[in-house]
């Protein structure tokens, strides 16, 4: 059972002139297409020896609770034959709520929060699912093109069972107006693709009088499913 | 019948990631992975690989990210044999790129491996680059030039003999060796799709 190719069309392109940083950093030959060895079929394994108390709670990080509206993003890891992917790392990182990320790097004029860094991360558990509490980011300009802001945005870093299924990908929010003038958005040729990177309100996971839930589950490549013909398999 | 779900795209990592995937002491967060791999029980033959990424003007990429999989001087990756003896080797590294856009990890040197119909692959390191601009993980393989297994190996066999330079790092000196990425242009490195 191997990974499909076909399912990697939801991806961008590796050249996005839109995205300007992209022109001098494509390949411009043609990707070679290789069988999957168990050099791809393998992949590392991350244990709960990695994760300390409040990894997945960017709010509890520091002395003081960060400013910004409080919110818990949640959801489940799966693959395309829709099975949860169990006990697999997740990585996030964001803005603050003014929209100034906390790397050296960053120079956009607005305030640090000493009390939030912006990073987190977890493990699924055996149904897949992932949950942090954070604050929403903020947008922030950059440099792409003239008066160019990114849609508020959080990082999202996966890795799923195998080489194949490692996903660097970033999660939006319902109803942002700057998404459609956002190359990064707009890189995902397929609309429908496009929208699988959008959470969702979530009045269930909302907490009364603490905290907004967003919903965003993420799919990751799956190996080709017979489950008619194998009904006993798992 | 099972209902296939579209995946989910990828994005860039951006240029802001290292506060959360490479931290290495300068922001709150601890290191789960560093770009060395070596433990007291990881069996191979210690060594260093380095090189610098650059982008289509030769220029260094000063924000890129890489990471490499590989199995152990046995040809063993990690977690896929159950009595595999140095569990405590996890096979996976991480670094990101200096000022000058170069990289170095320190490792083992990964055995052979087994290829598709049998056959074995010369000993590899598997890479993924992620960078701004970048807006899919680029994945390539770093082979070692002191291998006579090179010439067998099914994958490079894939790639156009021109070209197989570009996957083949140098020996530079005992356990060392160096291989430069470049993304783009002349000697554009092969990048592989899976």
């Amino acid at each position: 059972m191997t990974y499909p190719l076909e399912s990697l069309t939801a991806h961008p392109p590796n050249l996005y002139p839109g995205y300007r940083s992209t022109v001098k950093r494509a390949p411009s030959r043609p990707l070679v297409i290789i069988p999957q060895t168990l050099s791809e079929l393998t992949g590392p394994v991350f244990g709960h020896d990695s994760l300390r108390e409040h990894d997945n709670d960017l709010t509890r990080q520091h002395a003081g609770e960060p400013l910004g509206e409080r919110i818990i993003v949640s959801g489940r890891v799966l693959d395309e034959n829709g099975r949860p992917v169990p006990n697999t790392l997740v990585e996030i990182w964001q803005a603050n709520a003014a929209g100034r990320y906390i790397h050296v790097n960053d120079q956009h004029p607005a305030p640090l929060d000493p009390n939030f860094t912006g990073a987190g991360r977890c493990l699924t558990d055996a149904e897949g699912r992932y949950a942090f509490t954070t604050i929403k980011p903020g947008s922030y300009p950059w440099r792409n093109h003239p008066n160019a802001w990114r849609p508020a945005h959080i990082h999202f870093s996966l890795f799923g069972p195998s080489f194949l299924t490692r996903l660097v990908t970033q999660m939006y929010f319902p109803g942002d107006p700057l998404l459609p003038y956002d190359p990064m958005w707009n890189s995902v040729p397929d609309e429908r693709a496009r929208l699988r990177m959008m959470s969702s309100f979530d009045l269930e996971t909302t907490v009364p009088e603490w905290a907004l839930g967003y919903r965003f589950d993420i799919v990751l490549r799956g190996r080709d499913a017979t489950p008619m013909e194998d009904p006993h398999h798992d | 019948m099972t209902q296939r779900l579209g995946i989910t795209p990828s994005q860039t990592v951006g240029p802001f990631f290292a506060y959360a995937l490479t931290p290495r002491g300068r922001y709150a967060l601890s290191d789960l992975v560093s770009n060395n791999l070596v433990t007291d029980d990881a069996v191979g033959q210690r060594i260093r690989i380095e090189g610098r990424i650059l982008d289509g003007d030769g220029e260094p990429v000063t924000d890129a990210m890489l990471e490499i999989w590989q199995a152990d001087g046995e040809g063993r990756y990690p977690g896929s044999e159950p009595t595999l003896g140095n569990t405590r080797f996890r096979g996976f590294g991480r670094t990101e790129c200096d000022a000058d856009g170069r990289f170095v990890f320190e490792t083992v040197k990964p055995g052979p491996v087994p290829g598709p119909e049998g056959t074995m692959q010369a000993p590899h390191l598997n890479v993924g680059i992620f960078a701004r601009g970048i807006l899919r993980r680029l994945f390539t393989r770093i082979y070692f030039g002191d291998e006579a297994a090179n010439a067998g190996d099914p994958i490079l066999a894939l790639v156009p003999a021109d070209r197989r330079g570009t996957l083949i790092a140098r020996p530079v000196d005992a356990g060392r060796y160096a291989l430069d990425i470049r993304l783009q242009g002349q000697d554009e490195t092969v990048f592989f799709e899976a």
